[in-house]
């Protein structure tokens, strides 16, 4: 009886993250006067939606094994192109549709290189953060601003959700949560999700097994790709500017929210659902130091990497308790 | 063609000569083969300069006794890549990687920064310190792979992600700015008409070229590159053999902090050795080392700094702007990547085209 109550230890990494998220809301809450409100952690969401399914991509690819850099630079891109050709006059709905798809070319393609070379994936996401950084200068080296675009403002204006107390939930918050629940679904309770994992952990009896490897990663990387994209394009929505000098080193942030959900850098271990508490945690950081006033900003890198190392080291003893185990 | 004019084109033609040349000594000879492909690169470069820009290739000598020019660009500006990709190559051929050079920069040159306008102002101290103190962040990180068994890429990230915080603690978030002309020499000195960081580089490759290839070092570092179980049972101290080469790395990043803090007079927490570390473990990789670990080639590598520098300098000669650089460095990536897979080599010789020459694997 006792035994089937037990809390399993594979669950331990992701109840480690939610707990950092609830004592440092908790912290939060006490020390400051209009911290627990509702308006703060709605804005939580709003601020870091586009890191949140840039991390999504990043937490499926890091779960098939592999490590996509291009993120932040595919960010910028996709950003930079939704701008210049609404710019150019081309309706705003293709312009998305096109960036999209570019985002999902961009993910095959340097998938298919690490697939069928067997190419490390490392240098060659590599690889595509120069080319897609690059890129996003020729299409234009300065930034540009979409403004008074009708479908932009009329998202903008008309799809949110009030909450009460002049609190809304806007459209990438939305956009966001559907991403994660997808992802989530995705992974847990689907067959091509189950490969993912397959693959992640060990590529090779994955292949014995009968799962095509080389079309999983692809399929991976492809995702990835599809929310870089839309993470861009949500970005741009945001902020109402593409520019080419966007989200440098994103793709850090990336992993290291990932790291802190409680997914193994060296795949097929952990949930999508703690990249969302990894991406909270980040965020929450920043807010509080916001709050606090006298700390001064770069304690959130530090904070950050020190967050990075403990999880760390709690799944390095997770995996040799149940190494032992066995 | 006046004089000037003509002088170019001679020291055009005989960098290319020279480069094509070594492209076939090294093809031949079975010691120097990593260096072809990086070779042939830089021979392309240069003829291509050599038609449509020979201005490339002007030398001149300033009235200080120094040497001028393009190529003497390449030479200073790809010692900080050179001093990375060394202490990165020594790392990868472990089987690791070490992503915190560039935050490692940052914590050198705060150091540095904090030291040379505090009123215990010395080169001596600037220097010893910030080496130091890098020389123990290349231990944080050793330790952490080496006694902690945590995933190389994993645990550089950490001081990867904190070590520009760490710097900015150090500096108290301004740019440090200062004047010491003993400091500033290690950046824009010269010496013996050559770029003092140019020396520095040469220097370090040295001294590593030596403790690894004269005495057993590099074997051991191979063998545990290549199989670190098998390696421990050779009797080889893995552990110790990896956290040393990551405490090389750490001070090799120390010195290329120093040069690019003296070299542009100010210590930039965040911006100094930004993004510099894939550059260095691309110019690794250039060089022929592979990135699973088990062989390195320290020739390479500063060969691969000195093409990745020349890439951008040709580029910036060519009036093209510095941020489409990023495009052929992508294609180089790529490339470089498909020219070491087994696989893509195998298939290309498959190909009808090549089966009539034989199909020799290159």
């Amino acid at each position: 009886m006792l035994k089937r109550l037990r809390f399993p230890i594979r669950y331990v990494p992701f109840a480690a993250t939610v707990a950092v998220f609830i004592v440092a809301y908790a912290i939060g809450a006490i020390s400051f006067k209009n911290f627990f409100t509702l308006r703060v952690f709605v804005n939580l969401f709003h601020d870091n939606a586009y890191l949140g399914i840039a991390a999504v991509g990043t937490g499926i690819v890091i779960l098939s094994g592999g490590i996509d850099l291009s993120v932040g630079a595919v960010i910028a891109f996709t950003g930079m192109l939704v701008a210049k050709l609404t710019a150019c006059g081309i309706n705003t709905g293709l312009a998305i549709l096109i960036a999209l798809a570019v985002g999902i070319l961009f993910g095959i393609l340097q998938s298919t290189l690490i697939a069928s070379f067997d190419l490390p994936p490392f240098l060659v996401t590599l690889g595509g953060m120069f080319l897609a950084r690059g890129g996003s200068f020729i299409i234009n080296e300065e930034a540009l601003s979409i403004l008074k675009n009708p479908v932009l403002d009329f998202i903008e204006d008309n799809l949110q959700l009030s909450l009460g107390n002049g609190v809304y939930l806007e459209c990438i918050e939305v956009v966001y949560l559907i991403v994660l629940l997808c992802g989530i679904v995705f992974t847990q309770w689907t067959p091509l999700g189950r490969r993912i994992y397959a693959i992640g952990v060990n590529e090779q009896s994955a292949l014995l097994m009968g799962v095509p490897v080389a079309r999983t990663k692809i399929m991976a990387y492809g995702i990835a790709g599809f929310c870089s994209a839309l993470a861009g394009i949500v970005f741009t929505v945001y902020l109402k500017s593409g520019n080419p000098l966007n989200c440098i080193g994103l793709e850090m942030d990336a992993i290291a929210a990932v790291v802190i959900g409680g997914i193994l850098l060296t795949g097929g271990v952990g949930y999508l659902l703690g990249s969302l508490f990894g991406v909270l945690t980040l965020g929450l950081i920043q807010v509080l130091i916001m709050f606090q006033g006298n700390i001064n900003s770069w304690w959130t890198r530090i904070i950050i990497g020190i967050l990075v190392l403990l999880f760390i080291f709690m799944q390095n003893l997770i995996t040799k308790l149940s190494d032992k185990k066995q | 063609m006046n004089n000037s004019q003509s002088l170019n084109f001679i020291i055009g033609i005989t960098a290319l000569l020279v480069c094509v040349a070594s492209t076939f000594i090294s093809g031949r000879s079975q010691k120097f083969r990593h260096l072809r492909w990086p070779l042939v690169a830089l021979s392309l470069l240069f003829l291509y300069n050599l038609i449509f820009k020979p201005t490339f290739f002007a030398l001149e000598i300033t009235d200080d006794g120094y040497l001028y020019g393009s190529l003497i660009d390449i030479l200073n500006h790809s010692s900080k890549i050179a001093l990375l990709a060394t202490g990165m190559t020594l790392v990868i051929a472990t089987g690791g990687v070490d992503i915190s050079v560039g935050s490692i920069m940052a914590i050198s040159g705060a150091v540095a920064a904090t030291v040379i306008v505090s009123p215990y102002s010395s080169l001596i101290l600037a220097v010893v310190l910030a080496l130091l103190v890098s020389t123990f962040a290349g231990l944080w990180n050793g330790i952490l792979v080496a006694a902690c068994g945590i995933q190389p890429m994993v645990a550089t990230l950490v001081l990867m992600v904190a070590g520009r915080g760490i710097a900015q603690l150090i500096t108290d978030g301004t740019i440090i700015t200062f004047h010491h002309p003993a400091f500033n020499a290690i950046g824009n000195g010269h010496l013996l008409g050559l770029p003092v960081p140019a020396w520095l580089a040469a220097t370090i490759f040295l001294i590593a070229l030596a403790l690894t290839r004269t005495t057993s070092l590099g074997l051991f570092i191979e063998t545990v590159g290549n199989n670190r179980t098998a390696a421990r049972y050779a009797g080889i101290a893995a552990r110790k053999i990896v956290w040393i080469t990551y405490v090389f790395s750490g001070f090799c990043a120390g010195i290329a902090g120093l040069v690019v803090c003296s070299n542009i007079k100010c210590a930039d927490a965040n911006h100094a050795g930004l993004y510099l570390e894939l550059d260095a473990i691309l110019a690794t990789v250039i060089g022929g080392t592979s990135m699973t670990g088990g062989r390195f080639y320290l020739s390479g590598s500063i060969l691969g700094a000195i093409l990745i520098q020349a890439l951008s300098t040709v580029m910036y000669a060519n009036d093209v702007n510095p941020a489409v650089i990023a495009v052929p460095k992508a294609i180089l990536v790529i490339a470089v990547c498909l020219l070491q897979s087994d696989r893509f080599r195998s298939r290309i010789m498959a190909l009808p085209v090549f089966r009539k020459f034989g199909g020799e694997p290159c």
